[in-house]
């Protein structure tokens, strides 16, 4: 890693970016803004830093990619509508894409022209998403979509998407599935927003009825989708594990031992010790994905090892709000219409549950750690090899005859 | 920060498992812990004749190796996979450390290379009455008779305190706190060992009354005993992650052979899944570790709350998991036989060994400035 590298992106940043706020990122962000910004980023050489200069990247190493994204941590940016498509699509794409594809698409992703959704869950399809049913069939030189997604971020938003879908139902789940760019601005593409707990509506629900896609925006092979969705599924626990949570987290540890400060908390001992835990989880966990970008670069594949950091950062959410919850008592449950630093904290609980779900939930992780990176043997598995067509999926109130 | 480990200490550490392998399995720490000495004087002779263990991180010039606390904490992870009884973490980390620590060349000169050479089996005595590692709490009194220094107190929990050639105690001199220098055989220094909860680990409790002692020059005792117990924090963090993969290892190697109702007990999910946190446990801690030690001879003033967030993390790691071991192996785990309980008393005695948690988190605390 260069330092210049850092001190070139931190002077960027200086001097082209805003500190980051308390209402958290890319909050005021609109999305003409932020595609101008993501813009200069590119023509500053700090989009894309670790990928191929090829295909519009910066050709350097990512150490200097982690060292941006260190240096980011301070500063606002709309990084919102455009980490699927870095975080995920995209690498996957340059895995995976034939040459015109990675030609076509990356350079407008990196510029921010071209926003990306990822379209992966079903209402059927949740920790088991090869049980997908949405279904793509061949037509004429291309192929057609119908069939429905969900939990997808930045739909409403989004140009393009990675999508799988069934194009073999007559061989076993994991054997008929397909990977797609698909075009969202179409007349067989709709978009809902999907409210969820919090109270927001950062999902989307995605209905697809005969979406038409070429044939030439197959993803790796016609029917090897799963291996496809296999590596986006790793990129994006890299990229959920290794990010580090903004420094105004409201149930952090600088957030908390301010507001401690603040209540002359700060002399209890229990309160101390608390805070002092908060603190040795979140250090571990940012040691954690330290070590695993060092492990890269000499050459050590990180392989499932992602989801240890996945794992370990849900269960950071959900502690560091248990412990926000002991040290604001009365005031966590109610507050003045106006308290900003309150609806903060309802945020950070709120959200905390997602963060055990979402990309694969703390059990599907422990699954893959178990198997993948433990070698222990796999459970007995009933649909490994009935075609799909014949399998029980999805929620099933009543059973068929 | 450098989180890996290179090439050379990739060759120690392969070293060390071998020799650990070969000379000290669990069937030979089993014979050990039984003995009054309570560690293998062979094993030790080899340790340090053969791989010159005990003064790894002495300078060349005192006659050790000269190498870092990341080599050292490499050795120390070894020591606590293979639960070998040695007076390793008495001498080569305590001993050798604090000597180092002091501004005292010429107890150097003199001391330090029977230290490396293994010769000389040095301590550090500091806690009194269970109490915790911190200079602050040191009560034993030191006093000028007659132009020598004399020491008066109890201490307790002292590493191998019954067998070392020479303990290093921390006594108050008026208000000031000093690092005295006692030989083991001095006249008006009681040595019993302690009955304890890890047979692999002896402790023993001094007793000084007018002990004869030689004052270690140093500008800022205090500072340098504090600095000793960072550095002693991070070995101690070391060996407790030697012992948590070890235990680790073996409950994956079991739960693939073990089979009930028709299946490896590793492929239920209730077992994968805590084989699964045992190893997220692992992870967190080695990294924790690697940066502490990294910083022990890289970045010194990220040091204390590198060393208490490494301690946190191992002490609290290595107990569940030795705990959760047992879980895993199920009846036979809980026999004499086996060897989990070994794991599981030590993790327990070291957790506690300098302080425990919750003194730990207090003084993380303080560190933080919360």
């Amino acid at each position: 890693m260069s330092e210049s590298f850092r001190e070139r992106a931190r002077a960027w940043l200086d001097a082209n970016a805003a500190g980051r706020s308390d209402d958290g990122p890319t909050a005021h962000w609109d999305l003409p803004s932020a595609r101008a910004f993501q813009a200069r980023l590119h023509d500053a050489g700090l989009a894309g830093i670790s990928w191929p200069a090829a295909y519009g990247g910066q050709g350097l190493t990512t150490a200097d990619e982690r060292a941006f994204a260190e240096e980011a941590r301070d500063f606002d940016l709309p990084t919102g509508y455009f980490t699927i498509g870095l975080g995920m699509c995209g690498p996957t794409l340059l895995d995976l894409g034939s040459e015109e594809l990675k030609l076509r698409y990356i350079r407008p992703l990196l510029r921010g022209e071209e926003v990306w959704c990822q379209l992966f869950s079903e209402p059927g399809a949740g920790s088991d998403v090869a049980s997908l049913q949405t279904r793509a069939t061949r037509d004429g030189d291309g192929w057609v979509v119908s069939g429905q997604k969900v939990w997808t971020s930045v739909a409403q938003n989004a140009d393009l998407g990675a999508v799988i879908a069934r194009t073999n139902p007559d061989v076993p789940k994991h054997d008929g599935i397909t990977m797609f760019v698909i075009d969202m601005h179409q007349p067989g593409v709709s978009v809902r927003p999907l409210r969820d707990m919090t109270g927001g509506a950062t999902f989307n629900e995605v209905f697809f009825d005969g979406a038409r896609i070429p044939a030439d925006h197959v993803v790796g092979e016609v029917d090897q989708g799963w291996a496809a969705a296999v590596r986006m599924l790793m990129h994006e626990r890299v990229a959920i594990g290794g990010s580090t949570r903004g420094r105004g987290s409201a149930a952090g540890f600088e957030s908390l031992v301010e507001e401690v400060r603040a209540r002359g908390l700060d002399r209890d001992p229990v309160v101390r010790e608390r805070l002092a835990e908060l603190y040795v989880h979140e250090r571990l966990l940012h040691l954690f994905g330290s070590r695993l970008a060092q492990e890269a670069r000499a050459g050590r594949n990180p392989g499932a090892r992602g989801s240890v950091g996945k794992l370990a950062g849900a269960e950071l959410a959900r502690f560091g709000t248990d412990v926000a919850a002991e040290l604001l008592g009365g005031d966590a449950i109610a507050w003045d219409a106006s308290d900003r630093e309150a609806r903060r904290w309802a945020g950070a609980l709120l959200s905390a549950p997602a963060a055990a779900i979402a990309g694969g939930t703390n059990e599907v992780q422990r699954n893959i750690i178990g198997d993948r990176v433990l070698g222990l043997p796999r459970e007995p598995q009933v649909d490994r090899d009935v075609p799909f067509r014949d399998l029980r999926v999805g929620t099933r109130t009543e059973e068929r005859p | 920060m450098n989180l890996v480990l290179n090439e050379e200490q990739e060759e120690l550490q392969a070293t060390v498992r071998r020799f650990l392998a070969d000379r000290s399995p669990l069937s030979q720490v089993r014979r050990v812990m039984e003995t009054p000495e309570g560690h293998d004087a062979a094993l030790w002779d080899r340790m340090a004749g053969d791989l010159g263990l005990p003064g790894l991180t002495v300078p060349e010039t005192y006659g050790g190796a000269g190498l870092g606390q990341v080599e050292l904490s490499v050795v120390m992870e070894e020591l606590g996979a293979a639960l070998t009884p040695s007076p390793y973490l008495a001498s080569a980390v305590l001993g050798a450390t604090a000597l180092l620590a002091t501004d005292d060349e010429e107890a150097k000169q003199d001391l330090l290379p029977g230290v490396a050479a293994g010769t000389t089996i040095a301590t550090l005595a500091v806690a009194e009455n269970g109490g915790g590692w911190d200079p602050s709490a040191v009560a034993a009194r030191a006093s000028l008779g007659g132009g020598r220094w004399v020491l008066d107190g109890v201490k307790t929990l002292v590493p191998d305190g019954a067998l070392a050639d020479l303990v290093l105690v921390a006594a108050r001199a008026g208000d000031e706190l000093g690092l005295f220098a006692v030989e083991g055989g001095a006249a008006g220094l009681t040595r019993s060992a302690l009955a304890g909860l890890d047979p692999t680990r002896q402790l023993a409790r001094l007793e000084l009354a007018r002990t004869p002692a030689r004052r270690l020059v140093s500008e800022d005792a205090a500072g340098a005993l504090r600095h000793t117990m960072d550095l002693a924090a991070v070995a101690l963090a070391a060996e407790q992650l030697g012992g948590l993969q070890r235990c680790l290892d073996r409950s994956v190697a079991y739960a693939k052979v073990r089979y009930q109702f028709g299946r490896a007990i590793g492929s239920f999910q209730a077992i994968k899944h805590l084989l699964a946190d045992m190893h997220v446990a692992m992870e967190l801690s080695r990294s924790a570790l690697r940066y502490a030690a990294w910083t022990a001879d890289e970045a010194p003033d990220e040091l204390p709350l590198a060393a208490g967030v490494a301690r946190a993390s191992c002490s609290e790691a290595f107990f569940r998991v030795a705990a959760d071991t047992i879980q895993v192996h199920g009846g036979i785990g809980f026999t004499w036989e086996h060897d989990a309980h070994l794991y599981y008393r030590r993790a327990k005695s070291s957790q506690l060994l300098f302080g425990g948690p919750r003194l730990e988190r207090a003084q993380l605390a303080d560190r933080l400035r919360i």
